[in-house]
């Protein structure tokens, strides 16, 4: 095992209603370097994105972080993660700012001030606004702002770019190229045809 | 994590205002329920005063689980709870965040509002004391069960059935003991064993239910 790897999977299996999705995945990511998972719908991306958070248990094999096993560090590997799931997590009730407030406050916050963050992914004006007066690409901005709010090394996102204009899906593109910079990984989902920076790791499932 | 309690905490509470409507249906349900107690029954004081404490508790027992969905139907639904789980933070102490703001909009207003019930239903004055004792040592009780229960149906699709055939045999001793305790004291007997197995069922729960909720969440998220 090479030391360097971060995030890493043995023997990686998952199955869903007596249908082997995937097996025998060995992964190794490497600080830097992004994972881009492909395939059909259906071919179990979300399963491995959501096996790789440690929401879902893996049907066989193990996932390391560091070299450990994530069973075992449990909060110690969650507070390392940064997951934008299927579903934004926001509270369409509350303002955008309660809502990255919260969502700071669930992990090892950054020094960055929200207003900032908000700024950053073009929802200044918007921070008093309730959820629900937002648009669904506005929504999903906001749920990535989270990144920007916790400090992860770790960042899992699937279909960040749905519902996103092409001015703000380069604006998130910037982003992961500053988190690959800075040392961190990045395993992600998309159906869009981007121009993914640094170090990508392609993976196609469902073949 | 004090911080992420104190924020989970308020942000409940603040959906709890912006969805007024949706919590004061149990509130609504239990005064409704003890208001047509007299009308179905007739105003006869002695029935009324016999039956009050256990028409009371009752109610109130109904009006948790009524309420209990609520506690992570819209997390499960919109995938704050997968947020709530990849916490950095125990999950235990975010779900007793949870619990308390399920209490404080559930179960609070019900106390508030049995002083009021119980003159209506013509209980003795010196058994109200006793009366807001239990409620306020019980309901939380329900809240903590509950959230139990919801955490493991959650993840179904029709989940109310299976939760209520779920929590409500662990509800009957609460409502033993809590119904007892106030009989007693209409009665002036001495209610110090109902009130310590409430207070120790208490304990337990608030020990124990957190870590239960969070590994049952954790199964109904994967």
């Amino acid at each position: 095992m090479p030391p360097s790897a971060l995030l890493e999977t043995r023997d990686l299996g998952c199955i869903r209603n007596d249908r082997h999705l995937f097996e025998d995945l060995s992964i190794n990511l490497e600080p830097g370097q992004m994972l881009l998972v492909e395939g059909p719908n259906g071919c179990g991306k979300t399963s491995l994105l959501r096996i790789l958070t440690g929401l879902r248990l893996a049907d066989s094999g193990d996932v390391l972080w560091k070299g450990q096993s994530i069973d075992g560090l449990a909060g110690d590997y969650y507070e390392q993660v940064n997951y934008v799931g299927h579903h934004d997590g926001v509270k369409l009730e509350l303002s955008c700012l309660d809502n990255l407030r919260l969502a700071r406050a669930m992990g090892i916050p950054t020094d960055c001030d929200l207003d900032r963050i908000l700024e950053q992914v073009n929802l200044y004006a918007e921070g008093e606004t309730e959820v629900a007066n937002l648009s669904a690409g506005q929504r999903r901005r906001l749920a990535l702002a989270r990144l920007l709010a916790r400090d992860a090394l770790l960042w899992i996102l699937d279909e960040p770019f749905t519902a996103l204009d092409r001015d703000s899906m380069g604006l998130f593109t910037e982003l992961f190229e500053q988190h690959l910079q800075a040392g961190g990984v990045i395993v992600m989902t998309s159906h869009h045809e981007v121009t993914l920076p640094g170090n990508v790791v392609p993976l196609r499932l469902g073949q | 994590m004090l911080q992420a309690f104190v924020f989970l905490l308020r942000r409940d509470l603040l959906l709890a205002v912006r969805n007024r409507a949706e919590y004061m249906m149990p509130l609504l349900f239990f005064v409704l329920v003890i208001t047509l107690f007299p009308l179905a029954l007739g105003a006869v004081p002695e029935l009324l005063e016999r039956i009050a404490p256990g028409v009371i508790w009752v109610a109130a027992l109904l009006a948790a689980l009524l309420s209990l969905n609520s506690v992570f139907r819209s997390d499960f639904d919109d995938g704050s709870l997968e947020q709530i789980l990849l916490s950095a933070h125990p999950v235990s102490v975010l779900v007793l965040a949870k619990v308390l703001a399920h209490w404080l909009v559930t179960g609070l207003p019900l106390l508030l509002m049995t002083p009021l019930l119980a003159q209506m239903l013509g209980l003795p004055a010196q058994a109200l004391p006793m009366l807001l004792l239990t409620i306020f040592l019980g309901t939380p009780i329900l809240s903590l069960i509950g959230a139990i229960g919801v955490a493991l149906t959650v993840g179904l699709r029709k989940g109310g059935i299976i939760l209520s055939i779920l929590v409500l045999p662990l509800y009957v001793p609460v409502l033993i003991f809590a119904a007892s305790a106030v009989e007693n004291s209409v009665m002036g007997f001495d209610v110090s064993a109902q009130l310590y197995m409430l207070l120790a069922f208490l304990l337990l729960s608030l020990s124990l239910s957190p870590w239960a909720t969070a590994a049952a969440l954790r199964m109904s998220a994967s």
